[in-house]
């Protein structure tokens, strides 16, 4: 047994090595189904990281009557965030706003003078709320109109943003399935070349195939050599791949972060190193050992 | 210990053996004569089993060839070793990897291959080629390559189906001496041929096969066809 196993793996080698430019355009063709398969890896954690920041400058705020108790609105505040689709409630005091409002236009002196000439602040008090999923807003909305606490709110923002709300929210949508739909078909269409090259070498050994037949060699001994370069093909193709991807990566950072700020490509490439090779592995050699089984098998039947 | 009892084969209609019966026994040198198209490589190929007979029962030892499944062809192969016409060695694999791959496949000792394969080797003259591919071999070395992987695992039976037809004249002869000293060491041979001039000359059992049928057995025959 561990001689026939030997024997294989050393066949595998030997298939390798002397077949040397078929080996090198298979796993040509192998490194970039990888890149392919890195590229959309990361476009998919570009766009989810897109897709986040833009939900998260989504939100809606309750501004409350100039004679809306302080205790009244906490208690609002309390209730929204009970609420199952809210993620987070943020209460803005009437002094905070003024506050920020003042931080806003510091550089303007006529509002700055307008406002010093106000005895009483004359902005409202408000709650601002980002909700788990945009969608979602139209039905907190509601929940708060229908609450005892429409009393006291002067207004609530959504009816004027409501549409680019809605537009938002449904490109966040568009967005996450055209991606996972993208990724679904060149993932197959990297794995069909793939599968295709390989097939197409192995073809052009059939010949060798039959000879090794007509000497005796058990199925083993054919399909094992072709699995173990199948293999071989994974791994050289895993590394060769990821070294690829390490300057394309560096270039791209910058434009990246011009478009999503919050995504630093470069050292989010270099923290996730070991996993992303691990997936270029496994994909690789899934790929490469399943399409020489598959291949070989074809003419194991004489 | 080889039998064709009543062996019909067609292909797409075409009847290419027609009721064939004859024996061979151990150590015998059997030469299967025809012209191109006669039958001689459908009888090779029903004997390794890559062909299976429409009709009829092919006996190797006590294998039913034309029963055997594909899984249990390899150790019938085993037992047989075949020369031929365009050699077929494995072009990635030196003459020594060709010869040794026979052996591996049947599962033998590393020892034992590392004696007997320059052994077999010395026997077809090819002890200073052990290292070079195939593609750097003459026609004629390749053959003995062939012969050397067909002897290497002790067949009781080499068949060779047209193994001097893409040689010149004194290579093809070097090649039938060196099936001549194969079969006086004890394997039996068979060898399929349209060549006149070596039937003729090494007075052996000689069948041949005309339209599928056997139309002369003789035990130290000529070549009788025009």
């Amino acid at each position: 047994m561990a001689t026939t196993l030997s024997r294989i793996i050393k066949f595998g080698i030997q298939n390798f090595l002397r077949n040397g430019w078929l080996s090198v355009a298979t796993i040509a063709v192998l490194v970039l189904a990888l890149l392919v398969f890195h590229g959309l890896i990361v476009f998919g954690v570009i766009s989810q990281t897109a897709v986040a920041s833009i939900k998260d400058k989504i939100d809606i705020s309750v501004y409350f009557k100039d004679s809306a108790p302080e205790d009244e609105i906490l208690k609002v505040e309390r209730e929204i965030e009970g609420l199952a689709e809210v993620k987070s409630v943020d209460y803005v005091s009437k002094d905070r706003a003024l506050d920020a409002f003042k931080d806003r236009h510091k550089e303007d002196a006529v509002i700055a003078q307008a406002l010093a000439e106000l005895q009483a602040n004359p902005l409202l008090a408000s709650l601002n709320i980002k909700a788990k999923d945009p969608k979602e807003y139209p039905n907190i909305v509601e929940r708060i109109q229908d609450g005892p606490a429409i009393n006291v709110i002067e207004k609530i923002s959504y009816a004027q943003n409501k549409s680019a709300i809605e537009r938002l929210a449904r490109l966040v949508d568009t967005f996450g399935n055209a991606g996972l739909a993208i990724t679904i078909t060149l993932a197959l269409i990297g794995a069909l070349v793939t599968f295709n090259s390989v097939r197409l070498a192995i073809y052009s050994n059939r010949e060798e195939i039959g000879i090794m037949r007509l000497v005796g060699a058990s199925n083993k001994f054919i399909n094992g050599p072709y699995i173990v370069s199948g293999l071989i093909y994974g791994v050289i193709a895993a590394i060769l791949s990821l070294a690829a991807a390490a300057p394309i990566i560096a270039l791209a950072s910058p434009y990246v972060e011009v478009f999503v700020p919050e995504m630093n490509l470069q050292s989010y490439f270099y923290g996730n190193l070991i996993s992303f090779f691990g997936y270029h592995l496994l994909f690789g050699v899934v790929l490469g050992v399943v399409s020489s089984a598959v291949a070989v098998q074809r003419y194991l039947k004489l | 210990m080889i039998g064709f009892h009543n062996v019909s084969k067609a292909y797409n209609g075409q009847l290419v053996l027609d009721n064939i019966n004859f024996k061979i026994s151990p150590g015998e040198f059997v030469c299967l004569v025809g012209k191109s198209g006669a039958g001689k490589s459908t009888i090779v190929k029903l004997l390794t089993g890559e062909e299976k007979p429409d009709q009829g029962r092919v006996l190797f030892g006590s294998y039913e060839v034309n029963k055997l499944k594909p899984k249990e062809l390899p150790p019938l192969r085993r037992k047989i070793g075949i020369v031929f016409q365009d050699f077929k060695l494995l072009p990635i694999k030196t003459a020594y990897e060709n010869v040794a791959f026979a052996m591996e496949v049947d599962g033998r000792k590393q020892e034992e291959i590392d004696a007997l394969v320059p052994q077999v080797l010395d026997i077809v003259g090819l002890a200073d080629k052990q290292y070079n591919f195939p593609h750097e071999l003459s026609g004629g070395m390749k053959q003995r390559v062939a012969i050397a992987r067909a002897l290497v695992h002790r067949p009781s039976v080499i068949i060779a189906d047209e193994p001097t037809g893409n040689l010149d004249h004194y290579n093809a002869w070097e090649i039938v001496n060196l099936l001549l000293k194969i079969n006086d060491l004890g394997t039996t041979l068979i060898l399929a041929t349209h060549s006149k001039e070596i039937i003729n000359k090494i007075n052996k059992r000689v069948i041949t096969l005309d339209n599928g049928k056997i139309i002369n057995d003789e035990p130290h025959g000529k070549y009788l066809l025009k």
